[in-house]
């Protein structure tokens, strides 16, 4: 495969394309996403390849911009809308949560619901309000929805392969921090990553560290601090999709360590961290040696800018957490 | 009259042409009134150029100009009574310091900081990032003037690509009816980011919303600031009493782009711009009051000179202000911090260092 590094950003657009190439049934929407190339240019270019009829500027209107693509799925198409910032797809949710979802459960599997919504998310670029909120914790009650958050280019390009592939409805959450962060060698061609699976970043003994998306730089970062301070050999697993979750890594990766540590920026009540820590109560509690502890966005709004940088979770606060649970 | 009870028509309602002049029914404002109207619009291009160059020197957050909106922004907030209510979103900053928000509150939150001093007085609610969402809470505050039986109005305010959001259309439909005293304005400015104003609706006008929603509407050139001026305080008025809500769309232009995030130069044709600028709300009141010999060139000169002193001092004003503390977003939350919340807040500065003026003397870094 010819390789060529990529910015997350990049293989996203190139996978983009390659989905308007390979599949004449895929179609994308979204506020700003034509001419102006998506307001972080994942679409650059796509209009003026694909036309007007594949690549389209909606009204400024989120409900409609899913409610119309549930439509369209259930037609056939296989439509991939653009929502400008994961705080929107509020204004999207019923059309989210109460029929994309729930398509083929109220249809008594006679109907499904093949569609794709990106979104923008995520802290530490001092945007406006509502523009850097994590919201996948408030999608583990939506039976239906999958939700991927790729950390890096290649993941990015195969796992959004894999949900527009995908016969159900998929949530793809894009970390608007790691859009250029760094460039990876990505492959020009087509290739999938399965949904539904983590991946072992790091191997290590000691502690499991769970993350995902902007986190899982964080996780490595403290992670080689606590190599180096504490002599510890961590074990860093990104999620990749995060609901619903790849249970066998998580509690293989326990049973092997004995401790973990959950990492997210999205607020911490009811979220990733408290369903992966619940399924190890669960799958694997005799294995823990200590209690899990969760590193995460603190339970409050998502802060203006001035004040942003300490709600999110730092390689500091994930090392307090990894001593924490390396107390004897 | 401009408000009209079916729909408003495709002719904007003018009273000076884009020469400035006189082409309709003079409102009664005195020359002092007239000379305010200039200096705040004048104030509010002043203070968006003030604001974009602190953004990119590092000292402000993301900004959307206020330039070429002037007329709009400035003759929409002008009618309003110390008891009205205004609820806008990031394009009315000018509507605000008409209202009375002092412009180093406005200068704070730009620097990235929730203001600690919120003028609730004014009675006007912080400015809205979530397109819409806004509309529905002036047609409720107005609602609430009429349940409660108080002489006041609101007036709710968003751009053209906020008329696609349910809640804009949900919120017109309240208006209708409950007959909320409450005037609904759309500031049609061309652009919502880089989709122009005919991608948002096939409606030859947003203003012909009204008819579908049984509220009154009005069409109005909105870089005329008499005529924004005058069909808003009637609109206003009517209102007050107890005629019902009216919608108003405002024709206007952004010049600038977006907001300091965006390049309009991707996708918007420079003959466009161009021929807006000849259009220039400023430039036009500027025109009728010098023909009018109620502006001299030194006047002018001096409220060029008035108005950035005026900014100068609201800028260092606000960048005297200290920045929120580390652990401030845990403030407001809710009327009390749950325990949870105060073991976060706890466990928060446990990780953050103490700043040097929070340093005891002697104290060691
Ligand atoms: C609900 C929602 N969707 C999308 C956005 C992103 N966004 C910010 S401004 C904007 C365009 C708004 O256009 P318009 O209503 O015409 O107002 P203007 O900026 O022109 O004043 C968009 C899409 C947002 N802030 N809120
Ligand atoms: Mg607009």
């Amino acid at each position: 495969m010819a390789l060529r590094p990529m910015t997350m950003i990049e293989a996203l657009n190139n996978a983009l394309a390659l989905e308007l190439e390979r599949d004449e049934r895929v179609v994308l929407l979204g506020q700003d996403i034509g001419l102006n190339g998506g307001v972080f240019r994942v679409t650059d270019q796509l209009q003026r390849r694909f036309g007007e009829r594949r690549v389209f500027d909606t009204p400024l209107a989120e409900s409609a911009i899913i409610g119309t693509s549930v439509g369209m799925a259930v037609y056939g198409l296989r439509p991939i809308a653009e929502i400008q910032f994961a705080g929107f797809l509020f204004l999207g949710m019923s059309q989210l949560v109460t029929q994309a979802a729930r398509m083929r459960f109220r249809s008594g599997g006679a109907f499904s619901c093949p569609l794709v919504v990106r979104s923008p998310y995520g802290g530490g670029v001092r945007t406006p309000e509502l523009h850097s909120d994590s919201l996948e914790g408030v999608f583990l009650q939506t039976p239906g929805l999958k939700v991927v958050i790729p950390s890096n280019p290649y993941d990015a390009k195969g796992l959004l392969a894999a949900a527009v592939a995908d016969p159900d409805p998929v949530l793809f959450l894009e970390n608007i921090k790691l859009y250029r962060s760094f460039r990876q060698e990505t492959p020009e061609e087509y290739y999938t990553v399965p949904l539904g699976k983590a991946k072992t970043v790091q191997a290590g003994d000691d502690v499991s560290v769970f993350a995902y998306g902007a986190m899982v730089p964080v996780a490595l970062e403290a992670a080689r601090q606590a190599q180096q301070e504490l002599g510890i050999s961590v074990e860093v697993i990104d999620l990749r999709t995060v609901w619903p979750l790849d249970e066998e890594a998580i509690v293989s990766s326990v049973e092997k360590t004995g401790r973990a540590v959950v990492v997210h920026e999205a607020p911490r009540a009811g979220g990733i961290g408290a369903e992966v820590t619940a399924l190890i109560n669960e799958r694997c509690l005799y294995s823990l040696l200590k209690p899990v502890a969760r590193v995460t966005g603190y339970d409050t709004p998502y802060p203006v800018p001035g004040v942003e940088d300490y709600y999110l979770p730092t390689p500091a606060k994930v090392l307090a957490a990894l001593r924490q649970v390396m107390e004897p | 009259m401009a408000i009209h009870q079916i729909d408003p028509g495709l002719v904007p309602f003018q009273i000076l042409d884009p020469e400035g002049n006189l082409v309709g029914e003079m409102p009664a404002l005195s020359p002092e009134r007239l000379l305010y109207f200039y200096r705040m619009m004048r104030l509010a291009r002043a203070f968006s150029d003030r604001i974009i160059a602190m953004q990119r020197q590092g000292r402000a957050t993301t900004f959307g100009s206020l330039t070429g909106q002037e007329a709009a922004t400035v003759g929409l907030a002008a009618p309003l009574q110390p008891q009205d209510w205004l609820a806008t979103s990031y394009r009315e900053i000018a509507s605000l310091i008409v209202k009375g928000v002092p412009l180093s509150t406005l200068v704070y939150s730009f620097r990235g900081y929730t203001p600690p001093n919120w003028p609730a007085e004014t009675r006007c609610l912080p400015y809205q990032i979530v397109i819409g969402t806004q509309i529905p809470h002036a047609v409720g505050l107005a609602m609430a003037a009429r349940i409660a039986g108080d002489p006041v109005v609101a007036v709710g305010v968003c751009g053209d690509g906020a008329t696609s959001e349910g809640d804009f259309n949900e919120a017109l439909n309240f208006a209708g009816v409950f007959r909320a005293p409450v005037v609904i304005i759309v500031q049609n400015n061309g652009w919502a980011i880089s989709v122009p104003r005919h991608r948002q609706s096939a409606a030859p006008t947003l203003a012909a919303r009204g008819v579908g929603f049984g509220v009154p509407a009005a069409l109005v050139d909105g870089n005329d600031i008499l005529a924004v001026y005058e069909t808003v305080r009637q609109a206003v008025e009517r209102a007050r009493a107890g005629d019902g809500p009216t919608l108003i769309e405002l024709l206007t232009y952004r010049l600038g782009s977006h907001t300091t995030a965006d390049d309009a130069s991707r996708y918007r044709d420079p003959a466009e711009v161009e021929a807006w600028r000849a259009k220039d709300p400023i430039a036009r009141l500027q025109k009728f009051l010098r023909r009018r010999d109620l502006l001299s060139e030194e006047q002018d000169e001096e409220i060029g000179a008035s108005v950035l002193a005026e900014i100068d001092a609201a800028v260092r004003e606000a960048e005297a202000m200290p920045p929120m503390a580390p652990d401030s977003f845990f403030d407001y939350v809710s009327a009390t911090l749950p325990p949870r919340l105060q073991e976060q807040r706890a466990e928060l500065l446990r990780f953050v260092a103490p700043s040097p003026s929070q340093r005891q003397p002697g104290e060691r870094r």
